[in-house]
C-alpha cells in the first residue's frame, strides 16, 4: 500500500456495488500494476462481471474508490473512462453485428480524433488478426464465435489501450480458439498494455497471469502470483477440478 | 399518367423526409415518436411566420426566400426536437415502452394545442404558393418551385445517407440502435447521439412541414396528426428503423395515393393509405427492405 500511485494500472479500494436490493460487491479492492496480466477468477454472479462494469462507468458504485492511472474515475462517465484508455472487451463479445468487420473496428477508434491514427491501428488488427482483414467488408455477423472475439479486441486495440479489461474471453470457445485468443493477450501485454482478465477458465488465464484474484459472493478471498494459485488447493478444487 | 407520377413523386418526397425521421428515431430508441408529425407542423408555421414577417418580398416567392425560409423552419424544427427529447424522453430512458410511447401521444397533443393558443384554430393561408412559372417534364405540368423543392429533398436524402454511412456520428447511430449497451465500451456519448437524431429527425420534417404549407396552401395545428400517420405508414412499408427504406416507403405511398385517388377519387385517399398500411403489418411487417438478420452466437 506504500507504493507511488504511479506504476499502478488500475485500483479498486473497497468496491460497493447493488444492483437494485442485491449486494453484488461487497467491499472489493484489486490492485493491476503497469504492465501486468491480473486474472480475476470466480465463477457465474460472484461479481467479476459487474466489477468490470463498474470500472467502465456502466454501473455506479456505492461506495468505494477507483482509481486507474493516478486518477480518481469512480464517478466517471463511460466515454471518461473509454477516454483514458481503459478499454473493456464486454461479456459475450457484443460485436456489431449488422455493421461490417471494418465498421466495428472503426467504431473502436470512435473517440480518436485524429483519423490516420485509427487507419494505422486498423492496419496493425489487420496485420495481426489477418482472417479480419480478408473480411473487411462482410458483416460482424457473419463470423465464427472465435473471430467475433478477436474481432472484439481487435476492435479495443483500435482505442489504443492502456489498460485492457477483458470479460471472458474464452466463453464457448474450443481449447485450441481459448489458446489463440490468450496468446493474443500476451502479445498485446508485451507491447506495454496492461491487463486485467475475467475468465472462469482458470485454467488458461493463470496460464498467462501475473498474478491473480479470487472473487466469491462479491469478495476477494484469495489473492497472489498466478503461479501460487495455480498450486493452491483451494483454486485447485474450486476451479480446476480433475 | 406523367402528371400523376409527378403528383406522386412530389407527395412522396415530403412523406419521405417525415417518415425518415420517424425511422431514425425508432432504430436508434425503438419508440414510435407520435409528436413527430407535430413538428413537422411547428415546420410549416415557423415558415409561416417567417414570411408573413418578411411581407411582401416573399409574395415574389423567389428561390431564395424559399430557401432561407426552409433553413431557418428546419434549425426550429431541429431544436424543437432536441428540447422534445430532453423534456419528454430522457428522464423516461429505461422506463417501460409503453410509458414513453404514452409520453410521445401527450408531446403530441401538447404541441398541437400549444400552437393552437398560439395561432388561433383557423386554418392559415401559406404566404407562398407554388405557381412560378411552369415547365413541361415529359408531359406533366410542373412548376420550378416544385421541381426545386423535390430537388432539395432529394439532396437532403442523399446527405442524410451520407452522414448515416460515412461519417463516425452516423456509424455511431447504427451502433446504438443494435447494442446501446456495447455502444458505450466504445466510448460513444449515447445521449449526445439520440439527441443528434432527433435533431436531424425534426430538422426534415420541418422542411416537408414548408414544402407542405406551399404545396397544400393551408396550414393548421393539426395537420400534423394525418400526416404523422400517413409517415408512419410509410416507415413500415418500407421497413422501420431502416433508411433507405423510409425514403423508398414515402415514395411508395406517395404514389399509391396518387393513383389511388385518380382512380377511386379523392376521398379515399386516406382509406387507401391505411389499407396499405394494414396491409403490410398482416402480410410483411418488416417492410420492403426490413430483413431478419440472422445472427450467430
Amino acid at each position: 500500500m506504500s507504493e507511488p500511485a504511479s506504476g499502478v494500472a488500475l485500483e479498486i479500494e473497497d468496491l460497493d456495488v447493488f444492483y437494485g436490493r442485491v449486494h453484488a460487491l461487497r467491499g472489493l479492492s484489486i490492485r493491476v500494476r503497469e504492465g501486468e496480466i491480473v486474472a480475476l477468477l470466480g465463477n457465474n454472479g460472484a461479481g467479476k462481471t459487474t466489477t468490470l462494469a463498474s470500472v467502465s462507468g456502466v454501473v455506479p458504485a456505492q461506495s468505494g474508490r477507483i482509481v486507474a492511472f493516478g486518477e480518481d474515475v469512480t464517478k466517471a462517465k463511460p466515454w471518461d473512462i473509454v477516454g483514458r484508455g481503459v478499454i473493456h472487451v464486454p461479456e459475450g463479445r457484443r460485436i456489431f453485428s449488422r455493421l461490417t468487420i471494418h465498421e466495428n473496428l472503426q467504431l473502436g477508434g470512435y473517440l480518436v480524433k485524429d483519423e490516420k491514427v485509427v487507419d494505422q491501428r486498423i492496419a496493425e488488427v489487420y496485420d495481426i488478426l489477418p482472417r479480419l482483414a480478408e473480411r473487411r467488408g462482410q458483416q460482424g455477423g457473419t463470423l465464427s464465435g472465435g473471430e467475433q472475439q478477436m474481432l472484439a479486441v481487435g476492435r479495443a486495440l483500435v482505442a489504443g489501450p492502456r489498460l485492457l479489461m477483458l470479460d471472458e474471453p474464452s466463453m464457448g470457445l474450443a481449447p485450441l480458439i481459448v489458446t489463440q485468443i490468450m496468446e493474443l493477450v500476451e502479445r498485446i501485454n508485451r507491447s506495454g498494455t496492461s491487463v486485467l482478465l475475467v475468465e472462469q477458465n482458470a485454467r488458461a488465464a493463470l496460464r498467462i497471469s501475473h498474478r491473480a484474484y479470487v472473487v466469491e459472493s462479491g469478495q476477494i478471498t484469495l489473492e497472489g502470483p498466478a503461479s501460487e494459485l495455480a498450486a493452491d488447493h483451494r483454486v485447485i478444487d474450486a476451479y480446476l477440478g480433475a | 399518367m406523367s402528371q400523376l407520377l409527378w403528383n406522386g413523386l412530389f407527395v412522396g418526397s415530403f412523406y419521405a423526409l417525415v417518415a425518415l425521421g420517424y425511422s431514425m428515431v425508432y432504430g436508434i430508441i425503438k419508440l414510435l415518436n407520435f409528436a413527430h408529425g407535430d413538428i413537422y407542423m411547428l415546420g410549416a408555421f415557423a415558415g409561416f411566420g417567417l414570411l408573413t414577417m418578411a411581407g411582401a418580398m416573399a409574395t415574389s416567392a423567389s428561390f431564395l426566400a424559399l430557401f432561407v425560409v426552409l433553413l431557418v423552419a428546419m434549425l426550429a424544427t431541429g431544436t424543437s426536437g432536441l428540447i422534445l427529447e430532453r423534456v419528454a424522453y430522457r428522464p423516461l430512458r429505461g422506463a417501460p415502452r409503453l410509458s414513453v410511447l404514452i409520453t410521445a401521444v401527450g408531446a403530441s397533443f401538447a404541441l398541437e394545442y400549444g400552437m393552437r393558443l398560439v395561432a388561433g384554430p383557423n386554418p392559415q393561408v401559406y404566404p407562398i404558393r407554388l405557381e412560378g412559372t411552369t415547365v413541361h417534364v415529359l408531359g406533366a405540368r410542373v412548376t420550378l418551385q416544385q421541381l426545386a423543392l423535390v430537388a432539395i429533398a432529394i439532396l437532403l436524402m442523399i446527405g442524410l445517407q451520407w452522414l448515416i454511412m460515412g461519417t463516425g456520428t452516423g456509424r455511431a447511430m447504427r451502433a446504438i440502435s443494435q447494442d446501446p449497451k456495447a455502444s458505450l465500451y466504445m466510448g460513444i456519448n449515447v445521449n449526445s447521439v439520440i439527441a443528434r437524431t432527433f435533431f436531424i429527425g425534426s430538422a426534415l420534417a420541418g422542411a416537408a412541414g414548408v414544402m407542405a404549407g406551399a404545396y397544400y396552401g393551408k396550414i393548421d395545428f393539426l395537420m400534423g396528426f394525418l400526416i404523422g400517420l400517413k409517415a408512419f405508414t410509410a416507415a413500415v412499408i418500407g421497413g422501420i428503423g431502416n433508411i433507405k427504406g423510409a425514403m423508398l416507403g414515402g415514395l411508395v405511398l406517395g404514389m399509391l395515393e396518387t393513383f389511388g385517388t385518380a382512380w377511386l377519387g379523392g376521398e379515399w385517399r386516406d382509406v387507401f393509405a391505411f389499407g396499405f398500411l394494414i396491409l403490410f403489418l398482416t402480410l410483411r411487417p418488416t417492410g420492403l427492405l426490413g430483413e431478419r438478420v440472422t445472427e450467430r452466437v
